[in-house]
């Protein structure tokens, strides 16, 4: 059983653990490359530049030619990875990832850095709130939100062996190690943390780690919850929603990220043509990003374990 | 094979002739684009291209992306006659259900090497494959159409830096100059100023050729494939060539047509062409 007391952050930076995982699935296929705009420093990836010359290509500050020449390696058989800020990864490049990517059904994984509030003292100009939404609206794609390094290998891995594109929204900076480094993780298939009875928190990212504060907070108020990691926000593991809508009968979903759009749209989704149980939202409502530390902003944009509880309680009052 | 300019004449007619088919049953189209090209999409696949219809994915061909992507019945028609999709196909254009979309798809059209419609995108694409080939040691050259309004497109000249930068000889950019977009002539709605010149600066090798006489593309595609420096060739085309009901309509974008008009367009073609034919026999 995690204790958030014995949960101490991750030996790798985010973008670390990441590398590591390109360069080990790059060791055993040589189709694997990476594609930089001029954030290789920030990304993480300059090792793998090292050890593959050949297979490493910093475009410069040109995302929407990057995607579309990703798009265009992938059709001979090359597996690209191409990285960028979240905000650059997505939103700048939309209608290339949409039509020079996925409509084409061709092979490029995008993975966005800085998620949401650890886009710290880059500010409203680099913090990705929208990412997830614009990526969402796009048929077939995969969503992936690690929530600390040991999910970040299985998605690498994952992106590594499974042809389509696949959007990875990430932080760059240590997080808190919620697993096992070794632990072992199924993409599309929601991670369940804790089993209780009264309220079902739904997280991903960094707010993983709010929903486990959140639940001893609950405990020692007498209410039991559940917390669900969803590292795969599409496709969206619908059986364990409904599974734990149907257990706990009030749900919260915790995201850093706008509240239109992402991961408790996409959750609400499902409840609504399926069980439409009391469901509150933790997340950024109607808001662009700022300046400030990562405690700041989750401070300034309630994106904490206190929020979740207070929204965890208003669910379970709102049962009839 | 030695080149022969009265059979790769012959095949722009038929080529030319088979677009009109093509967007004749569906009585519209982007005919003034689709005209511009014909003499260099059958220069690309009768004289220079690598492709088999047989073995369309073969990892060594040379590709063709279609960046104007709205000017697909054009290379629809030159893809029914290279026999990756049949004639009958052509009639199905716009159709629900269709392998042949106004907007070229890799997906649904045999021998369609990149989806384009979104203008722009296509040379960032084609370059993308051209260092796929390069890094995997496959063998072919992308040749890669856009057209002049749509050169617009600020990531066109991102994809010519990079293409520069990395000495990508085995993407060639064609410009299918035609001076006219969709609203108009491209100098009134955004002046290109000198195409020639801006591609020296971005670092590639300039070439001009008569986008309308087969032996000028054909000569400078071959001194494109053997250059040392990546290569833009400008194409000098009209809108709308060689289709009279698109020649004498100074908006020929996008027309719509009838049946009669088609088969008057025809005819002209192969009147033009018996023409030329007999003045070439005749000197």
């Amino acid at each position: 059983m995690i204790k958030v007391k014995d949960i101490k952050l991750s030996e790798l930076e985010m973008r670390g653990a990441y590398c590591d995982a390109l360069i080990a699935v790059a060791e055993k296929n040589d189709k694997i490359c990476a594609i930089d705009a001029d954030v290789q420093f920030s990304m993480g990836t300059i090792p793998f530049y090292k050890k593959f010359p050949s297979r490493g290509i910093n475009c410069g500050i040109m995302e929407a030619h990057a995607v579309g020449f990703s798009a265009g390696m992938s059709e001979t058989g090359m597996i690209p990875f191409f990285h960028a800020f979240g905000t650059f990864a997505t939103r700048r490049v939309f209608d290339q990832v949409f039509l020079s990517c996925a409509y084409q059904k061709l092979n490029v994984k995008i993975i966005g850095g800085d998620a949401g509030v650890t886009a710290t003292a880059n500010g409203g100009t680099h913090m990705p709130f929208e990412d997830v939404g614009i990526m969402r609206t796009i048929p077939n794609i995969t969503i992936i939100e690690p929530a600390d390094p040991a999910i970040y290998k299985t998605a690498v891995q994952y992106m590594a062996d499974t042809h389509g594109v696949c959007y990875v929204r990430s932080c760059r900076r240590k997080v808190w190690q919620i697993y096992d480094e070794n632990a072992k993780f199924e993409i599309g298939k929601a991670n369940v943390l804790f089993k209780g009875k009264d309220v079902a928190i739904i997280a991903c990212g960094i707010m993983v780690y709010e929903a486990l504060k959140a639940r001893e907070i609950l405990e020692a108020e007498g209410i039991s919850a559940s917390v669900i990691d969803m590292h795969t926000i599409k496709p969206l593991d619908e059986k364990t929603i409904l599974k734990f809508a149907k257990e706990c009968s009030a749900m919260v979903v915790a995201e850093n990220h706008n509240a239109t759009s992402g991961l408790g749209s996409a959750v609400a989704e499902v409840l609504i043509e399926n069980n439409p149980i009391p469901m509150e939202r933790v997340a950024v409502f109607e808001s662009f990003g700022e300046v400030g530390t990562q405690d700041f902003l989750q401070n300034k944009f309630k994106l904490t374990a206190e929020e979740i509880v207070l929204k965890a309680k208003k669910a379970i009052s709102r049962k009839k | 094979m030695k080149f022969c300019e009265k059979a790769t004449k012959t095949v722009s007619a038929e080529i030319r002739k088979l677009t009109i088919t093509c967007m004749e049953s569906a009585g519209y189209g982007h005919i003034g684009g689709s005209m511009s090209l014909c003499d260099m999409l059958a220069v690309l696949y009768n004289d220079i291209m690598v492709v088999d219809p047989k073995n369309p994915k073969d990892k060594d061909r040379d590709y063709l992306v279609l960046s104007k992507g709205h000017c697909g019945p054009a290379l629809y028609a030159t893809l029914a006659y290279k026999g990756f999709i049949t004639k009958e196909d052509l009639k199905t254009l716009n159709k629900g259900g269709t392998k042949l979309p106004s907007h070229c798809d890799r997906v649904k059209t045999n021998g369609i090497d990149i989806s384009t419609g979104s203008l722009g995108q296509g040379l960032s694409m084609a370059s993308g494959v051209a260092m796929g080939k390069r890094l995997q040691g496959f063998k072919g050259t992308v040749y890669c159409i856009v057209g002049d309004g749509e050169l617009q497109e600020g990531q066109n000249w991102e994809a010519i830096q990079h293409i520069a930068h990395n000495c990508l000889t085995n993407v060639v950019l064609i410009v299918d100059n035609n001076k006219r977009q969709l609203d108009g002539y491209v100098d009134d709605i955004c002046k290109q100023f000198s195409l020639k010149d801006k591609f020296n600066s971005f670092g590639l090798e300039a070439y001009e050729a008569d986008g309308h006489n087969v032996k000028s593309i054909y000569e400078t595609l071959i001194k494109a494939r053997n250059s040392q420096k990546p290569v833009a060739i400008i194409m000098q085309t009209e809108k709308g060539f060689g289709c009279n009901f698109a020649e004498i309509n100074g908006f020929n974008h996008y027309m719509v047509f009838n049946s009669e008009q088609a088969d008057s367009a025809r005819a002209e073609i192969d009147r033009r062409l018996r023409n030329h034919l007999e003045n070439t026999r005749a000197k």
